[in-house]
């Protein structure tokens, strides 16, 4: 008989300690605590996304699977002795039933729904999870049923500028729809290309996924292709995710193999080629069209739009570019259909969001959930409060290009139209948490920082507007002419939102303007506060 | 000793030479094997590709990853992302540049690490975050460094592992 642990090999568990405990766990079975005629059968799943219990041990039992955490090294010897391998429940570690975790089982995990169950690079398990029932479903459906279907789900793309993605798909569906396959066939070559760059800090929603579930991924990418009429796929993963390079790499060796990526896909005639490539440390090349450059082998210099990649994509052919989740969420929208999907969520929002709590967060993990809740709620209710014990000041939304919240909009329902009432973003759902002894100043200055860091260099109010944000915010922290430099800083901000070319230059605006408003206290201390520092 | 290398260095090139928008694949190729991208490897991917030497030292100096020299034995890349500056990860960057003596972009003395800064490595739940070659350590300290750059400056790999077991062996007596 064998016994079934989970531990998982996302990024996450292993840097909390997740590869040491599995092996002070093999050293210590193999010299005590198996019963007889058991085998120990590790299992390295994805995380479940509660990240604050990693590592999380879960032991398969005939109730479900029992979970322990977050476990040390140190843990091991008293969890065998307590019983661990049997899913006894005394030890202090043990959690219960996984499922019956409040943090998890409060969530609507629908696009993350396999996120910890299975094994990510064994096919089989997949497909007993429902794995590949909405490629199945797709391969019966034409074009543009296929386009209609994601149209009526009102999926919006995830990556952070929530493009309708049946629209994107109609708009490559239509081109070169008419031209015949001539002696040059790259002419009616279309493109599917996964934005795996995930840029923004306080997000890992994209390698969670890829690193627990990269079929529902790869599945995404070949119903994308046979919507549109691609045969080419891309992901571009960033260089700083080697566990997802692995993790994919064998995904998509195992897909060809079982036929599901290949000239003829599960016998269907049609055909679908995808190839990993990996970014090298550039931000912007999460925009899509530095993107795009980079794929084609060049510097990351963001393109004038017109025309839109769906247009002029790669290699000036018609292309698909979607975020990670966009694409692994399409599956569920074909094997459920497109009113079970759009019946979650609020207004224009529809769905779920995959929310990622970080920063000074007790519980931080990945909260999937529909359109609507409040940060609030996210934050105490799941996050726990601040990891330090003391009061959240702010609350960053959006990666480093989103406002930072002050209490008051805390209560705001967390859907795109509401948070752009605010002058503020939901993104790819970051959610970076801080508490009461951080200087906004400084938060405001790193904004600028990062953007003379990663921009791009094309236009003029991106390039020399951040280091000149970064000077005039010096001064103002500097009390040297403050009321001017904030005036000027005002102007730059302007002038950043309406000339710059992509939304690097005309976003970093965003977080400085909300430490201007709602922060102010920090960034110009009345003379009353300043007498008494 | 040139002959060699140019001849593996064209051998990671033509590797890749194939794909479409080639010149990344390469690069990492080359970097992978090497550490960094030895410059006589520029003339030999412009040949192949045909552009000029100027565009390829163009690409490679866009990009953050790719390096025209050797680094340290190690690479140790401390985030600098808003979810580890929430979690401390300055006054963290600061202690770790004064325990190697080194700023960003520099190599210690022993020729053990290079220190570069980073923007999220995708653990932004469990900040302030390090990363090693490819391995994330979450909730850093200044302490918990001394440990590690202990160990990456001594052990190898295999001594490493073997002091794991005897931790262990300790803990069961
Ligand atoms: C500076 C900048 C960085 C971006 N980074 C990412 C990224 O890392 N991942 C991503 O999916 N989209 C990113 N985007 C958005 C993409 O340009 C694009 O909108 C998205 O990939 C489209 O996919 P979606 O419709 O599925 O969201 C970024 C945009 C900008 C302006
Ligand atoms: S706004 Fe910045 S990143 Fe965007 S195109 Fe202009 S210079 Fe490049
Ligand atoms: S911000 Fe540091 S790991 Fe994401």
């Amino acid at each position: 008989m064998t016994i079934n642990v989970y531990i998982p090999r996302d990024t996450t568990a292993v840097a909390m300690g997740a590869d040491d405990v599995i092996k002070a766990l093999k050293f210590q079975t193999q010299l005590f605590h198996l019963p007889e005629n058991k085998e120990l059968n590790i299992i390295r799943n994805g995380s479940r996304g509660l990240f604050y219990l990693e590592p999380l041990i879960e032991v398969e039992t005939a109730q479900g699977r029992i979970a322990y955490g977050p476990v040390t090294v140190d843990d091991v010897s008293s969890l065998l002795e307590q019983g661990m391998l049997h899913g006894k429940t005394d030890h202090p570690l043990c959690l219960g039933l996984t499922d019956k975790i409040p943090y998890l089982a409060k969530q609507q995990r629908l696009t993350f729904a396999r996120a910890g169950i299975i094994d990510p690079v064994n096919i089989d398990d997949y497909i007993a999870h429902h794995g590949f029932k909405g490629l199945t479903k797709a391969l019966t459906l034409s074009p543009q049923q296929l386009v209609d279907t994601v149209k009526d789900s009102g999926l919006r793309g995830r990556g952070g500028a929530a493009f309708p993605t049946g629209i994107k798909w109609q708009t490559v569906l239509d081109e070169k729809k008419n031209e015949k396959i001539d002696a040059n066939e790259k002419s009616t070559q279309k493109y599917i290309i996964c934005n795996a760059d995930e840029g923004d800090s306080g997000t890992f929603a994209d390698r969670l996924l890829m690193e627990a579930d990269p079929f529902s991924l790869i599945e995404g990418m070949i119903i994308a292709g046979l919507a549109v009429g691609a045969t080419q796929g891309f992901i571009y993963l960033r260089s700083e995710y080697p566990q997802a390079k692995i993790i994919l790499e064998q995904a998509i060796a195992l897909a060809y193999e079982n036929n599901y990526l290949g000239q003829n896909i599960q016998d269907s005639k049609q055909q679908f080629e995808l190839e990993l490539r990996i970014g090298a440390g550039a931000y912007i090349c999460g925009e899509e069209t530095s993107l795009l450059e980079s794929l084609e082998g060049k510097r990351g210099l963001v393109r004038a739009k017109p025309p839109l990649p769906a247009i002029e994509g790669l290699f000036g052919q018609p292309t698909v570019v979607n975020n990670v989740i966009s694409l692994a969420t399409v599956p569920t929208i074909l094997a459920k259909g497109s009113d079970y999907y759009q019946n979650f969520g609020l207004g224009r929002s529809r769905g779920t969001l995959p929310f990622q709590l970080a920063g000074n967060i007790k519980q931080g993990g990945l909260v999937e959930l529909a359109f609507g809740c409040s940060l609030s709620e996210l934050v105490t209710d799941f996050g726990g409060g601040c990891y330090s014990g003391k009061p959240i000041k702010a609350i960053q939304v959006g990666g480093p290009l989103g406002a930072y919240l002050p209490k008051a909009q805390w209560q705001t329902p967390l859907d795109y139209e509401a948070f752009a009432g605010i002058d503020a973003v939901l993104g790819h759902g970051g959610i970076v948490v801080f508490d009461d002894s951080v200087d906004m100043a400084q938060q405001a200055r790193f904004a600028m920082e990062f953007c003379t860091i990663e921009s791009c260099g094309k236009c003029t109010p991106c390039r020399i507007g951040a280091v000149r944000g970064v000077e005039t915010i010096d001064k103002i922290i500097a009390a040297d002419n403050a009321e001017q430099n904030l005036d000027l800083l005002h102007d730059l901000c302007d002038t950043m939102v309406d000339g710059s070319l992509c939304a690097m230059g005309g976003m970093t605006p965003f977080p400085v303007r909300s430490v201007i408003k709602h922060f102010s206290d920090d960034l110009m201390p009345t003379a009353q506060q300043q007498g008494e520092k | 000793m040139p002959q060699s290398t140019t001849a593996k260095i064209q051998q990671l090139i033509d590797q890749k030479k194939h794909l479409s928008g080639a010149l990344l694949p390469i690069l990492h190729n080359i970097q992978d094997q090497y550490g960094y991208i030895p410059k006589l490897a520029l003339p030999l991917i412009a040949k192949t590709l045909q552009q000029t030497e100027a565009e390829i030292y163009g690409v490679i100096s866009f990009y953050a990853h790719f390096r025209l020299q050797p680094t340290g034995k190690h690479i140790v890349e401390i985030c600098r992302g808003e979810a580890c500056q929430a979690m401390g990860s300055k006054q963290l960057e600061q202690a770790v540049k004064e325990q190697l003596a080194i700023d960003y972009g520099q190599t210690t003395q022993d020729n053990s690490i290079t220190l570069e800064p980073v923007y999220c490595v995708g653990n932004c739940a469990c900040a302030p975050s390090i990363k090693v070659a490819d391995k994330v350590y979450g909730r850093m300290t200044a302490e918990k460094f001394a440990h590690l750059n202990d160990q990456l400056s001594t052990y190898t790999v295999n001594l490493t592992e073997q002091a794991n077991e005897e931790q262990v062996m300790e803990q069961r007596k």
